[in-house]
Order: structure tokens, then C-alpha cells, then sequence
């Protein structure tokens, strides 16, 4: 085509031919991430791999409201309480019809995405701290519900639900472990989520979420329907963060009110801004770092051989000062610093090559590999299509309205 | 004013009145195809009141507003584009976190058919479409001179660029209307000229309705002139005719003898 040409010249010039189908780029991306995993997940210790689920399933949600907050502009301080329903949603299903887990978990995700129209419809109409307030006030009367007296029956009260463990099929062997059969759930469910992300941020719904963030007016008098499209960017979010639900269900066994409290969704919108408002990759980056960093914090304390008053502690001060010291040095989060320090190192490489026909590495992609974040590299290329989503997520101040 | 047949756009006696306030009293206009309509007049006259009446922005108090020769009641802005009608803002409005690229291929989303679910499944046909988008927006951008931007962000340009980016977002909906609200607010002498080749340039395709406070724009590329004061139309008519008008000179200039 020859359309294509000059176009294609003045976008990534990482395209080779064979790669500009967007399904075959992200197919691509999203198998390179599951090979990794399943060699990362094979010669993992099992708490190593329970890790590794809890960081698959945080991602889910983390991705879900990075499109929302980050590409959409509206802020959520609940999809704690999405996370919730995504929950109790599966642990009810397996109980009482001990569905496919397949179908368990888009059940999860189903009936979050409905609850997603709900909240989105209210949301559509409101803005900024008002948008806050309300999301918040989902997060923290939500998960509630399971003490509220007609409902504890069904929904386990305190305690909440316990969720039969998974059952690896029979052809793995009789010795496989269950944590590793965990990981390759909640690992394929994030590969999948981030996939689907992509494919829906690179295009349209993408581009004119992100003019509908910049200037609702604007983006309506081009005949973007505003409303309409944010209750879907909640809806596509509500059910990113049910199917992450429904995989805590599943990798936790169980589904309880203690799991979903307010500052699981202070820390969901803590990781998407230190990952880089609006990134795919940033989420992932985000949700490890919601994963490792007290872990990491807790060894650290607990080898410190300080009082235990002290070690206790130290963990939270820790993480806050993690949290403190990458927001100032990465201002546009992770994945924007990351972005910038790969460009910058592309750029020399290439000065210093000097050949004109050097394809240019693109930005980011070397600076995404260590550090074992291998489902980084999915939506690496998925979020590179536009990079628009990515530097305009990242500057901090688009998170207005 | 002629009430040609080939009318477009056409408002019947709108009045608009906000708390009392008349922002527009029984004001009608008509906006053929092909041709450039000005509406001037000083600051608070109603210029900006009358686009936002036409864009379902503000809901006239009485009277009508015309599309293709039906009534336009209850249409929301975001109808505006399906409907055949941009409107390039005040100001810019331009998206600054999209690639001046993306600005455009949202100005021309009216021509996208690519669904939610062919989006989320990056269906072959998803792609087709946003290359076809994605043509159509280049090729607005090269009609206006600023092609070699496209992969920038609008906020790393000129002015004047911006302003063509904005136009050409407006222009990529391939409108049968084209509003342009106070397009030379801005721009320096030279940039208004090429602004006034370019709305020049559009004369025989869309109907154009320009709101603007640039007397020399207004009178050098409109084919008919209408002049707002208070609310009111005062005159109507040709360039020529209008800017001999006492009526006009006196709501420009003030009374000369007041008082006396």
C-alpha cells in the first residue's frame, strides 16, 4: 500500500513487515511473556511461585486502572472493592456449581464488569474529588457487605469463603506442585488481560479515551460520546480487576473481607502511578513492586536483629520510602524513567554507530528485562504502538478531573 | 440577508437569554454550502452564545435552529460531528497528550467503524481501519503544511502550526459545516494571511460560518457579513455593504455625538 510508506516511516521504525499486524505483534509479545514464565515458574521455589501468582493477579488489577486512571483521566480509589466481587464471585460459583475454572474466572470477571456499569454510570457524571470520594466510599462499604446480617449466610461473614484449591490435571504428574499450577493461572490471566489491553488501548478506544481525558469538550465536539465511553473504560477496568479477583480467590483459597481492604485500593493507584500513569508496563512494574518491595522490607527487618518493636515496623517505613524516593526520581513513573533512559542509550549507541540503516533499538525495551519482569515485555509492544498512552499517562498532572 | 434555498445551516429568531441577560434576541442567519459567513460585532455581542446554540451547547430560549432544512432540537454536541458539522474552539482545544497525528484521527473518528470487540481482539479489520484513519488524517495534515509534525505533540509546535492542527482535526471530519471560533486570535499578520488563503481555499466546499474580531480576515474572505451588537443583528450583507453601515460604525466606534 502505498499509503503505508511514508507513514510507517514516521512511526516506530521497529515495524518489520512482518510485524504490523497489531494481533501479530501482541500474539508475539504475549508468548514470548508465557515462555518466560513457564521458565521462570519451573525453576522457582514454591513461595517463589505463590509470589509470582500474587504479582500475576495484582497486575491484572493494576493494568485494569491504569487504562481507566491513566488513559481515561478518572481517578478510582475502589477497584479494591472490584477485586472483591471478583472474588466472592468465583468462590460462590466453584461452591455451588464447581464450574470449569475457565469459566469461574470469566464468571469473576463478568459480574465485576457489571458491577463496573453501575459504578461507571455514577462516575461518568462526576469528576476529581468528588470521583474520589465516591470510588472510596465503594471501597470501604463494599466489602462490609459480607458482615451485613441477611448476607453472612451466604457470603461467610468475617471468616469468609473458603475456596477449594485448584486441581492440577492429572497429566502434569502425580507430584506437581499446586503453587506452580497457581502461578500458570494467574500468569496466563495476566498475559491474557494485558494482551486484550493492548489491543484495546493501541487503537480507537485508546486514542479517544485519552482525547476525552485531554479536553471532554474537544473530544465531543469530534463525536466522541464522553459519557459513554468512560462507563466503558470502567467497565473494561472493573472487569481487569474481578478477573484478578476471582485469581486472589483461587491462588489465596480463599475469599474473605480481610483481603480487600481500603488500602489494597491505595495501593492498586499507588503502583499505576510509580508505574507510569496509563503504561501496560508500568502495571506490571507497579504490581511487583506492591509484591516484592515488603517482602523484601520484612527480610530485611527481621535479619536486622533490632528489637522487635522496631523490626516490626520497619517494614511499612521501608515501603514508604520506596514509594517516596521512585515517585521523586521517576516523576513520570517506572516505565516513563525507564522509557527516558532507554531512549537516552539509544540515542548514543546510535550516534556512536553512526549507520544510517541501524534499526533504533526501541526505547524502553533493553531497560525492561532485568529484573525478571518478563511479562514486562508483553505489552512492551503493546503500549509502544501508541506511545502517545504512555508519555501522556506518565505526566502527572493529566490526572485531573 | 438572501434566504437562499441551498441553505445549510439556518437559525430562525433564536434568542437565547441567560438570568435575564439577552444574550441573543430573535437572531437569524443562514449559512450556504459553499460559502464563507462572518459573524462579527464587539465583545459581548453574542458571537460565541450563537456557535453554542448551533453545537447543542446552550438551548435557545425561542426560535429555531435549521439543519438541511429540519429543525435541530435536542442534539448534544457529540451528535454535532455525525451530523456533519466541526467546530474548531476558541483557543485551541487540541489534545496534548496525542501525537498531532492522534489529534487528527479523533477529529475524523466520525469515519471509523473499527467496534469495541475487533478493537480488543485486534481483528485484521481493526487494523484496515485505523489505516484508513489514519490516511485520511495525513492527508489533512499535508493539505495544511504541517505533515512533517505529525508524530510531535501539539504542544511542541508554533502556534500557528497548532492552529492548522486544529484545523485540520476539524477538517478530517470532512464536515458539510465548518464553526471557527475566533480563528486568528493569536496569530501574528503573516499566519493570518496564510489563515485567510486557507479559508479562502475551502470557498465551494463546506458552508463556513468564521466568529471573529479580525476585521481585515472578515472582510477579505467572507462572502456575506453578519454583525451582532447586543444580542441583536444590526446588518447584513456583503463586505462591502456591512462595512459602510452606520448601524456598524456606531456599535464599533460609539455614538459621535453622545450626550451633545
Amino acid at each position: 500500500m502505498d499509503v503505508r510508506r511514508p507513514l510507517g516511516a514516521l512511526r516506530s521504525p521497529l515495524r518489520s513487515p512482518l510485524l504490523r499486524p497489531t494481533l501479530v505483534r501482541h500474539s508475539a509479545a504475549a508468548l514470548a511473556a508465557l515462555l518466560a514464565l513457564y521458565v521462570l515458574t519451573t525453576s522457582a521455589a514454591p513461595y517463589r511461585n505463590l509470589e509470582i501468582a500474587h504479582a500475576a493477579y495484582l497486575t491484572c488489577a493494576v493494568a485494569g486502572l491504569t487504562v481507566l486512571t491513566g488513559l481515561g483521566g478518572q481517578i478510582s480509589l475502589g477497584h479494591g472493592a472490584f477485586m472483591a466481587v471478583g472474588a466472592y464471585t468465583a468462590a460462590l460459583v466453584i461452591a455451588h456449581w464447581g464450574w470449569p475454572l475457565a469459566a469461574v474466572l470469566a464468571a469473576a470477571a463478568g459480574v465485576t464488569a457489571l458491577a463496573g456499569v453501575v459504578v461507571g454510570a455514577v462516575a461518568a457524571r462526576l469528576e476529581g474529588p468528588y470521583l474520589a470520594g465516591a470510588t472510596l466510599a465503594f471501597a470501604v462499604g463494599l466489602p462490609g457487605l459480607a458482615n451485613y446480617e441477611h448476607l453472612s449466610g451466604v457470603l461467610g461473614g468475617q471468616n469468609g469463603l473458603t475456596v477449594a484449591p485448584p486441581v492440577p490435571p492429572a497429566r502434569l504428574g502425580e507430584t506437581f506442585p499446586l503453587e506452580r499450577w497457581q502461578a500458570w493461572i494467574s500468569c496466563l490471566g495476566a498475559v491474557l488481560t494485558l494482551f486484550l489491553l493492548a489491543n484495546l488501548t493501541s487503537g480507537r478506544f485508546g486514542r479517544t479515551l485519552r482525547a476525552s481525558r485531554d479536553d471532554e469538550i474537544a473530544a465531543a465536539l469530534s463525536g466522541v460520546r464522553v459519557a459513554r465511553l468512560r462507563i466503558a473504560a470502567t467497565v473494561v477496568s472493573a472487569a481487569c480487576a474481578g478477573l484478578g479477583g476471582g485469581l486472589l480467590a483461587v491462588v489465596a483459597t480463599l475469599a474473605a473481607p480481610g483481603a480487600f481492604p481500603l488500602t489494597l485500593s491505595l495501593q492498586l493507584i499507588a503502583a499505576v502511578i510509580i508505574g507510569g500513569l496509563g503504561s501496560l508496563a508500568g502495571a506490571v512494574w507497579g504490581a511487583l513492586i506492591l509484591v516484592y518491595v515488603p517482602t523484601w522490607a520484612s527480610d530485611a527487618a527481621s535479619s536486622s536483629g533490632l528489637s522487635h518493636n522496631v523490626a516490626s515496623n520497619l517494614p511499612l517505613a521501608i515501603y514508604g520510602l520506596v514509594l517516596i524516593a521512585v515517585t521523586l526520581a521517576f516523576p513520570r513513573g517506572l516505565q516513563g524513567g525507564l522509557r527516558d533512559v532507554g531512549g537516552a542509550a539509544a540515542r548514543r549507541v546510535r550516534s556512536r554507530a553512526r549507520t544510517s540503516r541501524a534499526r533504533d533499538d526501541t526505547p524502553g525495551l533493553p531497560a525492561t528485562h532485568p529484573g525478571g519482569a518478563d511479562e514486562a515485555s508483553t505489552d512492551d509492544a503493546g503500549a509502544r504502538p501508541d506511545d502517545g498512552g504512555d508519555g501522556a499517562g506518565g505526566r502527572g498532572e493529566r490526572l485531573r478531573r | 440577508m438572501s434566504d437562499s434555498p441551498s441553505a445549510l445551516l439556518e437559525l430562525r429568531e433564536v434568542t437565547v437569554r441567560f438570568d435575564g441577560l439577552v444574550a441573543l434576541d430573535t437572531v437569524s442567519l443562514a449559512a450556504p454550502r459553499g460559502r464563507v459567513t462572518g459573524v462579527i460585532g464587539p465583545n459581548g455581542a453574542g458571537k460565541t452564545t450563537l456557535f453554542n446554540v448551533v453545537c447543542g451547547f446552550v438551548r435557545p430560549r425561542s426560535g429555531e435552529v435549521r439543519w438541511r432544512g429540519r429543525a435541530l432540537a435536542r442534539h448534544r454536541p457529540h451528535d454535532l460531528a455525525r451530523l456533519g458539522i466541526a467546530r474548531t474552539l476558541q483557543g485551541l482545544g487540541l489534545f496534548p497528550g496525542l501525537t498531532v497525528l492522534e489529534n487528527v484521527m479523533v477529529g475524523a473518528d466520525r469515519h471509523a467503524r473499527t467496534g469495541f470487540l475487533s478493537g480488543l481482539l485486534a481483528a485484521p479489520r481493526a487494523d484496515r481501519d485505523e489505516a484508513a484513519l489514519r490516511e485520511r488524517a495525513m492527508a489533512r495534515l499535508d493539505e495544511l503544511g504541517v505533515a512533517g509534525e505529525a508524530a510531535r505533540r501539539p504542544g511542541e509546535l508554533p502556534y500557528g502550526a497548532q492552529k492548522r492542527v486544529a484545523l485540520a482535526r476539524a477538517l478530517a471530519a470532512e464536515p458539510d459545516l465548518l464553526l471557527l471560533d475566533e480563528p486568528a486570535a493569536g496569530l501574528s499578520v503573516g499566519e493570518i494571511e496564510e489563515l485567510a488563503a486557507l479559508i479562502g481555499g475551502l470557498r465551494g466546499g463546506p458552508a463556513v460560518v468564521l466568529v471573529e474580531h479580525h476585521m481585515d480576515l472578515v472582510m477579505g474572505v467572507c462572502d456575506q457579513v453578519v454583525v451582532l451588537d447586543f444580542g441583536r443583528v444590526i446588518a447584513a450583507g456583503a463586505p462591502g455593504e456591512v462595512r459602510d453601515d452606520p448601524a456598524v460604525l456606531t456599535a464599533y466606534l460609539g455614538e459621535e455625538v453622545r450626550g451633545a
